[in-house]
């Protein structure tokens, strides 16, 4: 159940951030990378297997089975995605205005498709 | 190796990151201690990547340990005989745009310098990273730089057009973190050489997903490679680049081709049991259709920044056919391509800039007011204009002649010797399969067309009719381009050593035994 619930939110994500991408609209480029980027990261920790209610970190001193915790190496991946494509989006965002600035519109090429 | 020496394999990274964090504290307005500095820092890192090149000769490869963690749990460093090419190659390149941009370019925006050490950072971990992972995070680091010295200059073009630069690499980015996730799954590894030694034992059910992880990292290095269809940002966002910026631009297309060659032959090649050689034909093809592409767009360009964009097109089509060939000789002829070919679209993004200067009014005006307010030659020594007038433009055609025979392929600069190289490894194994055919035509062809495209927009900037003003250059600006086509001049007169170099690179790339073997036994 969990595993549907997980694979129904990636692939939701994921499929509205694509469409998003691909509309003609500087604003709903930048949304669609951020939903396409929390499905990658969703998709990320999910590859490392899910696990409810298992810690990532062994505890000092004691032995370990590793099948007991959950895989500490996605998690510590997710976070470098985060924040790597938090920065970007924000970067993006500035370049958005910039673009909004310089040619007045708010299309990808800069300016509008001819009716 | 000594303790000292030890640490040399980082330092073409901790030098750029400790200069551009440092660069950033000095005030914007003294450019001379900036541009200082940056140099300093660029010539520093030159030591280091000569240092380093002398020394990956001797072994497999020289590993690193962050955090002197063994390789399968931490992160290594790896430095062999291609990383330490590419990390030189990167580094000269920075070295000539740094110079050229100390002219005029570095005032044009908001720190330029820090822009550039950062990248340079990105470059060399991406070259020198042994790790997944680390090699996205490279990846991000150069492309941020990058995203900046697209902008530098700012300007409708250029915003435009870093729009989507940027949008398509963050996309290509997503698509790397999902194949190397994937991949992650089915080996649990990212260590490139612990996955090379692991890739033959998965399991027959999890090669599809495996495949499937590499297919998609594939893609993300080949956008950065501008591989046919995922190259249609690269001749705008380079041409709209300012001329440093495009110069540097030239090698990161190679970051997408070293990372295909590097990563691809490692995990995908003999011991990789049912998977051995996938993607070989694709990458084949697709260098193919992008040799055809780029050659069609070398034709089709007017203007020569749209010529010299195209002209990365070629020499990535051109590569990516020759390593997805398969043959080491092919490899290593390529390498040495590589090297001409990069260093001759450097160079002559470079020049487009001082011809252009003669070509448009606009840019002279703009060059004349700047020294009426003393903008220009605070620290420049200027050349000597007034009857030595000619020699500029001498000069001038000359290097743009020696650019069309590095584009070219022609004697006697070393793009003919990386092309003959090439033919001569298609031509070897018998018989010759007919893609060989094909790209050895295409490549005869691809060649024909730099000539025509670069005579025809000689012709019409050098021998064109009317009066046109002469365009005022300075020496520093001449100089670094005068620099790179002195060391194509020597790439060739040197052509033997850096062959057997470069053999030894590629054959240590199509068995990578030794580098597998160095990274996970690397000693305490």
């Amino acid at each position: 159940m969990n595993e549907l619930v997980v694979a129904l939110a990636i692939g939701v994500l994921a499929g509205s951030g694509t469409w998003l991408l691909l509309r003609p609209r500087t604003f709903q480029v930048v949304i669609g990378l951020s939903l396409l980027s929390y499905a990658v990261n969703l998709f990320i920790v999910a590859m490392g297997r899910l696990r409810v209610g298992a810690a990532p970190i062994v505890e000092a001193g004691a032995a370990a089975d590793p099948a007991a915790f959950a895989d500490p190496l996605p998690q510590a991946l997710v976070l470098t995605a985060i924040v790597i494509s938090f920065a970007m989006t924000a970067l993006l965002l500035v370049v958005l205005l910039a673009a909004r600035g310089y040619t007045g519109t708010d299309h990808v090429d800069g300016r509008e498709p001819e009716e | 190796m000594s303790a000292g020496l030890d640490h040399l394999v980082i330092a073409p990274i901790v030098v750029p990151l400790a200069t551009g964090a440092l660069l950033l504290l000095i005030d914007e307005r003294r450019h001379a201690a900036k541009a200082a500095l940056s140099l300093a820092s660029v010539l520093a890192q030159l030591a280091a990547a000569m240092a380093l090149v002398r020394l990956a000769d001797g072994a497999a490869a020289l590993v690193y340990r962050l955090g002197d963690w063994p390789a399968r749990f931490g992160i290594v460093l790896v430095a062999d005989r291609l990383s330490a090419v590419m990390v030189l190659l990167s580094v000269v390149l920075a070295l000539a745009a740094l110079l050229f941009s100390i002219a005029r370019w570095h005032r044009a925006g908001p720190r330029f310098h820090s822009l550039v050490q950062f990248l340079l950072m990105g470059l060399s971990g991406a070259f020198l990273t042994g790790d997944l992972f680390n090699l996205f995070v490279f990846f991000e680091v150069l492309l941020a730089a990058s995203y900046g010295l697209a902008l530098h200059g700012s300007g409708t073009a250029r915003v435009r057009a870093s729009l989507h630069y940027i949008a398509v690499n963050l996309t290509a980015s997503l698509l790397f973190l999902i194949g190397a996730s994937l991949i992650y799954s089915v080996a649990g590894t990212l260590n490139m050489a612990d996955l090379a030694a692991r890739a033959g034992a998965v399991a027959a059910g999890d090669r599809a997903l495996l495949e499937a992880g590499a297919g998609l990292l594939a893609i993300a290095f080949l956008v950065k490679a501008g591989m046919w269809p995922l190259c249609f940002w690269l001749p705008e966002t380079y041409g709209a680049a300012s001329a440093p910026a495009g110069a540097l631009f030239a090698i990161l297309t190679k970051v997408g081709v070293y990372s295909v060659a590097r990563v691809w032959l490692l995990v995908f090649g003999d011991a990789a049991g049912d998977s051995a050689g996938f993607g070989g034909a694709w990458l084949l093809a697709g260098g193919i259709v992008t040799l055809t592409y780029g050659l069609l767009g070398v034709l089709a360009s007017r203007e020569m920044s749209r010529l010299a964009g195209y002209s990365l097109l070629v020499s990535s089509g051109t590569l990516l056919a020759a390593i997805g060939s398969g043959q080491p000789g092919a490899t290593a002829a390529a390498l040495y391509y590589l090297v001409a070919s990069t260093i001759g679209v450097s160079a002559f993004y470079l020049l487009i800039e001082l011809v252009e200067r003669a070509r448009e009014p606009g840019a002279d005006v703009l060059a004349v007011t700047a020294e009426v307010f003393g903008d220009i030659g605070d620290e420049a020594p200027e050349e000597e204009v007034g009857p030595a007038i000619p020699a500029t433009m001498a000069l001038l055609g000359l290097s743009f002649a020696c650019c069309a025979l590095l584009l070219a392929g022609l004697p006697p600069l070393p793009g003919f010797v990386g092309k003959f190289g090439l033919l001569a490894a298609l031509l070897e194994p018998e018989p010759i399969p007919l893609t060989a055919w094909m790209l050895l035509v295409l490549l005869l062809v691809s060649g024909l067309a730099a000539i025509i495209a670069m005579g025809r927009a000689g012709v019409r900037v050098f021998w064109g009719p009317g009066e046109r003003a002469i365009p005022r250059v300075l020496v520093i600006e001449i100089a670094p381009i005068v620099f790179l086509l002195a060391l194509t001049g020597a790439l060739t007169v040197q052509a033997g050593p850096a062959m057997r170099y470069l053999e030894a690179a590629a054959k240590s790339l199509h068995a990578p035994d030794g580098y597998v073997e160095a990274v996970l036994k690397a000693p305490r």
